[in-house]
């Protein structure tokens, strides 16, 4: 069934849509992670023109985290306070971030610097996290209590604050900084920012990956809500029907995948999103180092 | 002054006189498109007659040329080279005004039934129909780009070129369909209808077609436009009812 869709003025395939979100909304409420980095360009591929795919694919993570963390919240999953915190660095960053995209806008090749930073981001990460998840696992086969909460620079910093969901006590500003630094990613890319959280959340602040996953959802929620509004007020660009289509699949998606997330152990859950991360990663990267089959990309005027 | 006027006016029909001696008439089997939800392009028949006083002239046969174009607007055209093993946009030109939709039908091959000259001064031919003034001096060859841009919208159905696609029969009827794709930008697109004898163009017709959002697609539209803040509040309220109604509904088939 085709559907012609009001803002990004082409037509596209009803089901197509409603299944996209639904794959990518299980692997949001599996993992964590929006799954932005996923949807976006997947949204390309069918031919939505990308500054609405963005806009757009902010607004349908809204709908997909809400229904994963409230499965979450009723498990009490989610650490609150830490979300809290690192959300107000999460805002703060997504403010900057937009400065910083409007400025490389202005100085052209905006375009390579998102892929690039997918390329890095999505690299390092994926590859850190495979690595470790894989030794976690060859350690819990020898029978090796996996080693946890070592102690190291981050926990001689000052404003400490205790995070009880977490289990940890920790000083505010290594997730202050987090969230920053995400939310900065996060209005470049176009994306939550889920799978730099994740990680950062559970190598860097050492929380559990249990609680990780609520938390992360619960403060893309908020990055993502505030990523959209910017966009339907600057750039006109989200679309309300393909964003009820994609999130009609996502929020069914989501409750299934958080339930499938709970049966699985930590690290195979870590591996599989490590895996997930890499291919995409390899993907985009690809793009980059391969011969296009279409050197010429046609776009609107600069400066329109 | 007046009798000036009349002079003039009688000249300029004089003029023109000998142009008029064949014309159009006009039949379109719509003159407006609603965009609905479930909009999946459009065929529009173009049919009409050739209205002459006399009887049909000796010589090469008349032909038609049926060119419909959406709005235009300025594009940038890049292009990708690799530099240090990535593929990056390296040179761009600006297109100043390109359609957004171009179709040429026409009862002959194009080269045939239009002389070049005639193509420039009327604009007809696709590659004639972009206007592309000045690319930056670094740039030799500013004629690759408009014809990536060509490709890439013959691509998708957006420019389309079809050749004896035009019927025509016993020189005074013709008719054509033009089929809009399902990815159509709203305007006035402009239908123009070309008689030519010889390659010269002897008559033109035109005429718009509307191309408008309807309906639920209307309103959507124009809130986007009118009231972002609005419309950006309600795209986030319904992903959070959204989200909470399917965790709702979960939670029923569990309990």
């Amino acid at each position: 069934m085709q559907i012609y869709l009001p803002i990004a003025e082409v037509s596209v395939n009803a089901f197509l849509l409603l299944g996209l979100g639904g794959i990518v909304g299980i692997l949001s409420g599996m993992f964590g992670v929006g799954g932005g980095f996923l949807m976006t360009p997947l949204l390309f591929m069918i031919g939505i023109p990308p500054a609405v795919a963005v806009a757009t694919e902010a607004n349908q993570i809204v709908a997909s985290s809400f229904s994963g963390v409230l499965a979450h919240l009723k498990r009490k999953t989610v650490d609150l306070r830490m979300g809290t915190v690192l959300l107000i660095g999460g805002l703060v960053g997504a403010a900057l971030g937009v400065v910083v995209f409007n400025y490389l806008k202005a100085q052209g090749q905006v375009d390579l610097l998102v892929k690039l930073c997918y390329v890095v981001f999505l690299g390092v990460i994926g590859g850190l996290m495979f690595i470790e998840s894989l030794n976690a696992i060859r350690k819990t086969k020898s029978g090796k209590p996996p080693a946890r909460k070592k102690h190291n620079w981050i926990h001689g910093l000052p404003f400490k604050m205790r995070f009880r969901v977490s289990g940890l006590y920790i000083s505010v500003i290594p997730p202050l900084l987090v969230g920053v630094a995400v939310g900065i990613l996060a209005a470049i890319m176009g994306v939550g920012g889920g799978f730099i959280m994740v990680p950062a959340m559970i190598y860097l602040l050492g929380m559990p990956t249990k609680v990780v996953v609520g938390t992360s959802l619960f403060q893309i929620i908020f990055v993502t809500g505030f990523t959209t509004l910017l966009h339907a007020t600057t750039n006109f660009t989200v679309d309300i029907v393909l964003a009820v289509l994609l999130l009609v699949g996502g929020v069914i998606g989501a409750q299934i995948g958080t339930r499938i997330g709970v049966k699985m152990k930590a690290e195979q859950l870590r591996i599989l999103l490590a895996l997930m991360v890499l291919a995409v990663c390899g993907k985009l990267a690809l793009d980059l180092l391969l011969m296009p089959s279409e050197l010429y990309s046609v776009g609107a005027a600069a400066g329109h | 002054m007046p009798r000036f006027l009349t002079a003039l006016l009688a000249l300029s029909l004089l003029c023109t006189g000998p142009l008029w001696a064949e014309e159009v008439v006009l039949g379109l089997s719509k003159d407006k498109v609603s965009i609905t939800t479930s909009f999946d392009g459009s065929d529009i028949l173009i049919f009409g007659a050739v209205k002459r006083e006399k009887a049909i002239p000796e010589g090469p046969p008349i032909e038609v040329i049926v060119t419909v174009a959406g709005p235009s607007m300025p594009l940038t055209v890049r292009r990708k080279a690799k530099r240090l093993g990535i593929w990056v946009n390296t040179d761009a030109v600006e297109v100043d005004r390109a359609p957004s939709f171009y179709a040429v039908q026409t009862s002959g091959p194009l080269r045939e039934v239009l002389k070049d000259v005639e193509d420039l001064r009327h604009k007809i031919s696709v590659p004639r129909a972009i206007r592309s003034v000045g690319a930056p001096s670094n740039i030799s060859d500013a004629e690759s780009f408009t014809e990536a841009l060509i490709r890439i919208r013959s691509r998708s159905d957006l420019y389309q070129l079809r050749e004896d696609a035009v019927t025509v029969s016993e020189q005074t009827l013709f008719r054509t369909a033009v089929r809009l794709p399902a990815a159509l930008t709203e305007g006035d697109y402009v239908t123009r209808i070309f008689l030519t004898r010889d390659g010269q163009v002897i008559s033109s017709y035109d005429t718009t077609i509307d191309v408008q959002k309807v309906g639920l697609e209307r309103w959507l539209f124009e809130l986007s436009r009118g009231q972002p803040l609005l419309y950006g509040i309600m795209s986030i309220a319904i992903a959070i009812a959204a989200g909470w109604a399917a965790s709702a509904v979960f939670r029923m088939f569990r309990a």
